[in-house]
């Protein structure tokens, strides 16, 4: 036995045995998944004859035919115009929202604020298909104890899963069940301010409101920047929710939002080619998108710095 | 070039690793072919009570040929197709299937069901033969056996009818005049609605109406949902709906429920399986429903469709079809089975015998109204006219549930008319994209 070699040895090689398990992890568990995806992108089946029997079937290459197909394709660019619509009214919304309780609740009268915060964060525990179902029951006309109250005092009974008012119907499910998660976040941001800056605050004569926007908004912007980031991705995934709606109502198609259409075609019309295509368009812009939103935040937080 | 190209960066080695596993898959086939057991063998099902009717044969025939079955509980549906074809490309498909008939089709296109012509030799006769062409598909191959039908029925409230002075319509056009009737004496009442959502119940009324929605002429599949028959059937519904006498939201969801609890909705089109539904949507309503034959587009004829029904298939993967297929002989022929079927699952049997055995004597329970349900039930049966199912009706089914809901949203008949084109382009579409040939 040589133990002087030993040791020598073992530092060298210890952290490509530390990263093994991970390395490990991600190549089975997401490169090879993706890789997988990717693969079938390219691909497409081929039927010979009236296609019956064995050997009809044959997968061949495609080259990019399912990307242009995707690409093209008036249906798919009028999901993702319709999930951005839906964005539109759900980040905003749901933002502010959380914005505005977090800073209510950091305020230093506020009573009951476990119970409240509780409260408000608890429909973020609700899964979001029991979520859309139970809202469901309260856009139906026939079902909902909305409409009846509507009826009793002769107003007139919105149609909420048609037309215009089915985005504030989705965009509603999404906030009420979104909403708690964000303030959380935004909220810890806040508890994380010294409190010699409130001290310094109120001794130079800030008002409560004057606080809030002009001390705490500013110094909580990182946190309001990474629940920003999650929005956009939670939104342009949107699934579950239009998903569940669907059975219940003739104005959501089976393609509403971009995922929606990767799911019938993957696993209502059997199509995983043009469906895996569709993922990696949808995966591509997602990514685009955040990021591309990450890259401006750090630019312009960086020229600010160097402009003080 | 496609070749080639094929085998390129790391894709390659997924490819080759899966590629392996569907290999060493296809040459199990043809082991055991001299005998028939001994063998395991697992049935994927969605039947209800089919465990117990599974035990019936592994404690008696199924014993003494040394077969045993395993009962695999699924979910109905699009995405079962979608598994089974997925564990066909791993090679792993159960030995027997469910398969609705609209699907054959798609699963002998994808070599998913194994042609068992050789092994149950003399059971055609024991079905309609409008039943059997769905499970051979107009060849000489038989590739599954029927299980259940489900012809399409009237079913209304009777003592609405009677309240409103209603006749039970024998024809469309008097059906269309009693939706009119109604809307008359009682404006918030309908007698029932269009649901763009069920694809299978307009392709069974179109079905009476005599469309062919895929034929085949040589080696090329001919789509004939675009066609007068089909125009017929939209046209009639779309007028309705634009005449605003019946409702235009879809069928099992909460407000549909209610509507048929409540009475706001007085009338159902439906299949036999209707009385199994019909406790859960309105337990209330209980022994006020009639059933009657399908409304008919000529007076005095006898013509149904179907909304539903299902085969049982060996798949290519199963190891021992000859055994697989002598328990689906007799898990959807022998006397005993079939009577335990009806039973334990409540399903209306295929097997032309089968609909008059003794598990059919009194009516359903809900019904009990209606002592001659079952006799009426097996004289509609007979009528079903012949239905041609092509190996896209997936598609078909999603691309009318958008183009329909979106005509049922607008009221307008011209909308369904142009659903109907929109159908048949989709489905011609996806055809050649797949590389079918179609003849014009």
């Amino acid at each position: 036995m040589r133990p002087a070699r030993r040791p020598a040895y073992g530092v060298k090689g210890a952290p490509y045995a530390f990263l093994v398990p991970a390395a490990l992890l991600f190549a089975l568990f997401f490169a090879l998944p993706i890789g997988y995806a990717a693969w079938l992108s390219l691909h497409r089946v081929e039927v010979k004859g009236l296609g019956l029997g064995s050997g009809a079937r044959e997968e061949v290459w495609a080259g990019l035919s399912n990307y242009t197909d995707a690409l093209t394709d008036a249906e798919l660019l009028h999901g993702a115009l319709r999930v951005l619509g839906y964005g539109a009214i759900v980040v905003p919304v749901m933002l502010g929202l959380a914005l505005t309780f977090a800073l209510m609740l950091d305020h230093e009268r506020v009573r009951f604020a476990p119970a409240t915060r509780l409260a408000i964060f608890l429909p973020y525990a609700i899964p979001g298909v029991v979520a859309a179902l139970l809202w469901g029951f309260l856009y139906l006309p026939e079902v909902s104890p909305l409409h009846y109250g509507l009826d009793r005092a002769g107003l007139p009974q919105p149609d909420l899963l048609d037309g215009g008012s089915l985005y504030l119907a989705l965009s509603n499910i999404a906030v009420w069940g979104g909403t708690g998660f964000n303030m959380i976040v935004i909220y810890t941001a806040l508890r994380a301010i010294p409190a010699e800056v409130h001290e310094a605050a109120k001794l130079d004569g800030c008002t409560p409101l004057q606080t809030a926007l002009r001390i705490k908004v500013p110094m909580v912007a990182p946190a309001l920047v990474l629940t920003f980031f999650f929005s956009i991705i939670a939104t342009l995934q949107v699934f579950n929710e239009p998903t569940t709606l669907m059975p219940l109502t003739n104005g959501i198609s089976t393609t509403w939002s971009p995922l929606m259409k990767v799911h019938r075609d993957a696993f209502a019309e059997n199509d995983i080619y043009s469906a895996s295509a569709t993922a990696v368009v949808i995966a591509f812009v997602t990514l685009t998108l955040s990021f591309g939103f990450l890259r401006t935040v750090n630019r312009r937080t960086r020229q600010e710095e160097a402009a003080r | 070039m496609p070749k080639a190209k094929r085998r390129r960066l790391t894709a390659a080695t997924i490819a080759a690793t899966l590629g392996a596993t569907a290999l060493a898959a296809c040459g199990s086939d043809d082991d055991g072919d001299a005998e028939a057991g001994p063998a395991e063998l697992t049935y994927w099902s969605w039947a209800p009570g089919m465990d117990k009717v599974v035990d019936i044969w592994n404690k008696g025939p199924g014993r003494e040929e040394q077969i045993k079955v395993t009962v695999k509980k699924q979910a109905q549906g699009d995405e079962l197709v979608t598994k089974i074809l997925t564990a066909h490309k791993a090679g792993k498909a159960p030995d027997l299937v469910q398969a609705e008939y609209q699907t054959v089709p798609t699963l002998v296109s994808n070599d998913v069901l194994a042609d068992i012509s050789g092994e149950v030799g003399g059971v055609q006769e024991k079905f309609e033969d409008t039943v059997w062409q769905q499970t051979t598909l107009g060849t000489d191959a038989v590739y599954a056996l029927p299980q259940d039908v489900a012809p399409l029925m009237f079913y209304y409230r009777e003592d609405l009818f009677e309240q409103y002075d209603l006749d039970v319509p024998e024809t469309w056009e008097q059906f269309a005049d009693t939706a009119r009737e109604l809307k008359q004496k009682a404006p918030d009442k309908d007698l029932t609605t269009f649901s763009a959502t069920d694809s299978g119940l307009f392709a069974g009324l179109a079905q009476q109406a005599g469309a062919e929605w895929w034929t085949t002429e040589g080696d090329s599949w001919k789509v004939g949902i675009d066609a007068p028959a089909t125009h017929r059937v939209a046209d009639f519904w779309g007028g309705l709906v634009e005449e605003d006498v019946i409702d235009n939201e879809p069928m099992y969801t909460p407000a549909w429920n209610k509507a048929l609890n409540t009475g706001k909705q007085i009338a159902w089109v439906s299949a036999v399986w209707a009385p199994g539904v019909l406790p859960t949507v309105a337990p209330d309503t209980e022994g006020k429903w009639a059933m009657a034959p399908l409304p008919q587009w000529e007076a005095g004829e006898q013509t149904t469709g179907s909304w539903g029904g299902s085969s049982v298939g060996v798949t290519t993967d199963s190891d021992h079809p000859e055994a697989a297929a002598k328990f689906v002989t007799w898990l959807n022929t022998d006397p005993e089975a079939v009577a335990a079927l009806a039973a334990e699952g409540g399903i209306y049997p295929a097997a032309t015998a089968a609909q008059t055995t003794g598990a059919f004597d009194q009516p359903p329970a809900y019904f009990a109204n209606q002592a001659d349900f079952y006799d009426r039930a097996t004289e509609i049966a007979k009528t079903t006219a012949p239905s041609a199912w092509g190996p896209n009706v997936n598609v078909a089914y999603n691309s009318f549930k958008d183009a329909f809901s979106a005509a049922a949203k607008s009221g307008d008949k011209d909308e369904f008319t142009a659903a109907v084109r929109t159908v048949q382009q989709d489905t011609v579409a996806d055809l050649k994209k797949q590389g079918f040939e179609v003849a014009p």
